[in-house]
């Protein structure tokens, strides 16, 4: 009998990994494909409201993003609890805004200067008034296309 | 002997950690985006004064800072709006002689509301103290109720609804052609039910 006995019939053999980087690299490749990068932080609460008649924004270059909602509780201490605009990546006022949308306006490409739209992530307790001011604004500066972004739901919840 | 024709093998062992570690870094710094939302138009800034409208054709809907509604005088649910707005648009109040007549509208034909859809306006006044998620409640209910009114026609002229058209339309994977049939029914549809919703903010 040898020291290095025959292998029994029964036992499996060994599952062939060498496809597992395969497999790995196909999800990575959905991955990058269908994600887009984090182009800024969050430095406000934003908590959608939701509806139902709602449109995609299929295009993401010729989105413009403004946020607005209160500060997260570590930028509370600075900027109090009162809803707040933020652009990029800072906080702003209403007057902010008109120069805010026709800079991101000129680095855009020539032929979508005028096929932009103004996605508006606005927080749900969030009150009017800051919104009519954002809005005043975004018809100064002629951007009429917005989009009140939503998640998708029945819009009673957000009456809670 | 060594063979030098032989190029060694590299050893692909690690190649399944280091696919791991970029998959990882994906996962972690993106986000699948929700951008989807209501798209509306705001009004260009008019330096002259808008013709006045006749009282009959406005459906005024004021938003107070406790999130109630009232609609025409009359404090309504939210729930019902949809259904005001819809008989509103869809009245056609103006008479069978009249050029503003409409001939596809199913409403009660009342003459004290709205003459045609063409003419109807739905004015929405809101109040700074407004919460933003009622003001895009309403809003859903409003465009919601076009849409009802929109996908009527779309289904009786085009056997087909007007949402689907119009989400094909913007689809960036329809091909050309398909688009190029779409977009005069679209239009059609929307010189039946022309979206005139007015803001106002109140304090």
């Amino acid at each position: 009998m040898s020291k290095f006995a025959k292998k029994k019939d029964g036992d499996l053999p060994a599952v062939s990994t060498a496809s597992l980087p395969d497999i790995v690299f196909m999800l990575l490749f959905f991955f990058m494909t269908v994600t887009v990068m984090k182009d800024s932080s969050l430095k406000v609460e934003n908590n959608l409201p939701s509806a139902s008649e709602i449109k995609k924004l299929e295009k993401k270059d010729r989105v413009i993003t403004i946020y607005v909602g209160k500060p997260t509780p570590e930028y509370a201490k600075v900027f109090g609890s009162e809803s707040k605009i933020q652009l990029n990546d800072k906080f702003a006022d209403p007057s902010d805004v008109g120069d805010f949308i026709l800079m991101e306006r000129a680095k855009k490409a020539q032929e979508l200067q005028n096929v932009l739209t103004t996605s508006l992530k606005v927080d749900k307790n969030a009150n009017m008034g800051i919104i009519s001011d954002i809005k005043e604004e975004l018809r100064k500066v002629n951007a009429l296309k917005v989009n009140y972004t939503t998640v998708s739901g029945d819009a009673f919840t957000n009456l809670e | 002997m060594t063979n030098r024709d032989e190029v060694p093998k590299v050893n692909a062992g690690s190649m399944a950690d280091i696919a791991f570690l970029l998959l990882i870094f994906f996962l972690v710094t993106t986000s699948i985006e929700t951008d989807a939302g209501l798209a509306r138009m705001l009004p260009a800034i008019n330096p002259k004064p808008p013709l006045p409208i006749p009282e009959k054709n406005i459906l005024p809907i004021l938003i107070n800072g406790e999130g109630a509604l009232l609609v025409d005088d009359e404090q309504v649910d939210l729930a019902d709006l949809r259904k005001l707005t819809i008989a509103f648009l869809d009245n056609g109040g103006a008479s069978q002689e009249d050029p503003r007549y409409c001939d596809y509208c199913r409403g009660e034909r009342d003459s004290k509301s709205s003459d045609s859809p063409a003419e109807a306006v739905v004015s929405l006044l809101s109040n700074r103290e407004t919460s933003y998620g009622t003001y895009i409640s309403v809003q859903n209910e409003l465009v919601g109720a076009y849409n009802d009114l929109r996908n009527r026609e779309a289904q009786r002229l085009y056997k087909r609804l007007y949402t689907d058209m119009e989400k094909a339309y913007r689809s960036p994977e329809t091909p050309v052609s398909v688009k190029e049939d779409l977009k005069p029914k679209i239009k059609h549809i929307q010189d039946l039910f022309p979206l005139n919703l007015s803001e106002a903010e109140r304090n």
